[in-house]
């Protein structure tokens, strides 16, 4: 599966790094505690996080993860968004929260 | 062992908007020499654990990388505050970050246990006033 495959099932804003659609996703991660994501995330996940500020990106990016949701409609900040653009990470937002999101893409099979 | 090359990144205090590259740097470097994708993954969280260790306690410092053919060493180097007590810092849990650094995510109490489990070495000095040292090194094979 795809991001753009996620964005169009779930009806995601794509916020940036709208080069980086093609990316192939594997499994979901959700925490906000970068410490405990950077040793647990695994490459290609869709990670699920409230935290908004550029270093999710830097984080995202050391990881490879396919791409970075933002539940909520939480507004992410502009430097995070130049970031995903230049490092192709895709920021997507939902209105839904992380709970939600995450059976969302289980009934998807991710 | 020949070192093959070496690199240094400046690290800013407080600066979480570029906290992150030195890491990037070095994990570009490093998928560009062929090192296993594995290996690369460890050396990243044990980069990127101490590059932020700088940016969120430290008054700044650097991160300098010398490669070998069959290993990694990292000094992660700031010039203070210092560590007053670093078996309490090893402590996983335990954390001086600002709140402001905990509401961004940080501060979890566990940069530094981190870097210790990713690392095939793992060194620390610090002198309160002066300087902390961390030394890491992540064999290719």
């Amino acid at each position: 599966m795809k991001v753009k495959d996620i964005v169009d099932a779930l009806n995601l804003k794509v916020l940036a790094g709208g080069d980086g659609l093609d990316r192939e996703v594997k499994g979901v991660y959700t925490c906000d505690l970068l410490s405990w994501v950077m040793s647990h995330g695994k490459q290609n996940n869709a990670w699920i996080t409230v935290q908004i500020h550029p270093n999710i990106i830097a984080v995202a990016t050391l990881l490879e993860f396919s791409c970075v949701i933002i539940p909520e409609n939480i507004e992410v900040e502009e430097a995070t968004l130049n970031k995903a653009n230049d490092e192709k990470i895709p920021v997507l937002q939902s209105n839904l929260n992380a709970y939600e999101i995450c059976i969302e893409l289980n009934k998807l099979g991710v | 062992m020949e070192e093959l090359l070496s690199v240094k990144y400046d690290v800013v205090s407080g600066d979480f908007i570029r906290g992150g590259e030195a890491s990037s740097n070095l994990k570009k470097l490093l998928n560009q020499l062929g090192v296993r994708s594995d290996i690369v993954k460890r050396i990243c969280v044990a980069c990127y654990e101490a590059e932020m260790n700088i940016v969120i306690h430290s008054v700044g410092g650097y991160i300098e990388a010398k490669i070998y053919n069959d290993k990694i060493e990292i000094t992660a180097y700031d010039y203070g505050p210092g560590i007053p007590n670093i078996e309490l810092a090893m402590q996983e849990g335990y954390s001086t970050a600002s709140d402001v650094a905990r509401e961004m995510g940080f501060g979890g109490g566990m940069g530094l246990p981190n870097i210790k489990r990713s690392s095939d070495e793992f060194y620390i000095k610090s002198e309160v006033g002066k300087f902390t040292e961390i030394k890491i090194i992540i064999y290719f094979n």
